[in-house]
């Protein structure tokens, strides 16, 4: 007995052909959707939000530290080298510094306490929004 | 395999609840004030399908998940089975009291978690609805299955997306919920389509029937 053996009694018979076809457009769909969503850019911009609010927009063509007041206190953002960083925050737990360098478009790293995110955003924004 | 035992063992759940319809019970007259739902014999059925949809939701819910919201979905074989058999209505009902009973067991009644399930339900069922007028000679609970999933994650990310996490960011993980959907919708499809053809030669052995 060879291991095809259970998959040809147990699962072939009950495809039919249009199951093989929805599973064909299924497959091909989400080759689409991974391909369009995650066809990373580099990014040229970063916008800062503090508390839900744009707070700034920047280039990343010039290295800079920004200072992001929050309710928490206030959190650093570094650009460097066409990268953003959230290098300090007030967080407990620290996960938006830690996540490190972000440098594609659409990458985003986001302090919930200090309710402070930075995000990249690409040469072009390939959608105003987005709806499902 | 996991998807053979599991199929085997919705199989037995199941059984029982199939083969036999109660007839109305005969409620009893107590001496005091009482109150007395009128039930039929369908209510009955459609609650214990729920029962075993259930049964399955807290089954899984000890998997483990790599992704939250990333979940095999196996309530829905019950779906699929009840929507088979019994149509449309007798399916909706099934799953929506899964849903409301489920985050009453698991204490998420009107909580973030209990609106994912919903809308990703309703959206099912909605789609499941068109999908169960496609020509049966060709698509079987494989591909209602599969249509079914992608429309629960598309219901649940639109909950998502319009009022928990409103960032374009989220974009990014369409395309695995998207592939799990595929892959577990084929799945639940494959494992309740063997269920049916089973449970139909069994009975068309023991019967000398076709059902």
């Amino acid at each position: 007995m060879n291991w095809h053996d259970p998959l040809r009694a147990d699962v072939l018979p009950h495809l039919k052909s249009g199951d093989w076809l929805t599973l064909l457009f299924g497959g091909i769909g989400v080759a689409i959707l991974a391909l369009t969503l995650w066809s990373g850019e580099l990014a040229d911009h970063a916008v800062i939000r503090s508390g839900g609010k744009i707070f700034l927009e920047v280039s990343l063509s010039r290295d800079r530290q920004i200072e992001v007041p929050g309710p928490l206190g206030v959190s650093i953002v570094t650009i460097e080298k066409r990268r953003a960083r959230i290098s300090s925050d007030p967080s407990p737990r620290q996960y938006c510094v830690r996540q490190g360098w972000l440098q594609q478009a659409g990458e985003v790293a986001i302090c919930l306490p200090n309710e402070v995110s930075v995000e990249l955003t690409g040469s072009r924004k390939k959608y105003d929004s987005l709806n499902y | 395999m996991v998807s053979k035992n599991q199929g085997r063992e919705t199989e037995q759940m199941l059984e029982p609840a199939l083969s036999t319809i109660d007839p109305p019970i005969a409620t009893h007259h107590s001496p005091g004030t009482s109150i007395l739902l009128a039930s039929t014999a369908e209510d009955h059925h459609i609650a214990r399908m729920a029962a075993v949809a259930l049964g399955l939701a807290v089954l899984e819910n000890a998997i483990p998940s790599p992704l939250p919201g990333v979940k095999p979905g196996l309530a829905n074989i019950v779906t699929l089975i009840v929507l088979a058999r019994y149509g449309w209505r007798v399916a909706a009902w099934v799953s929506l009291l899964r849903v409301v009973a489920g985050s009453l067991l698991f204490g998420n009644f009107l909580a973030p978690g209990f609106f994912l399930s919903l809308s990703g339900a309703v959206l099912s069922l909605i789609v499941l609805a068109a999908a169960q007028h496609l020509p049966t000679r060709w698509f079987g609970p494989v591909s209602h299955s599969i249509y079914a999933a992608f429309a629960h994650i598309a219901g649940q990310m639109a909950v998502v997306y319009l009022w928990l996490i409103p960032h374009a960011g989220i974009a990014y993980l369409i395309p695995i919920f998207a592939a799990a959907a595929l892959v577990f919708g084929a799945v639940n499809g494959v494992i309740a389509a063997r269920f049916m053809n089973n449970a139909a030669e069994r009975f068309s052995r023991s019967d000398g029937r076709q059902d």
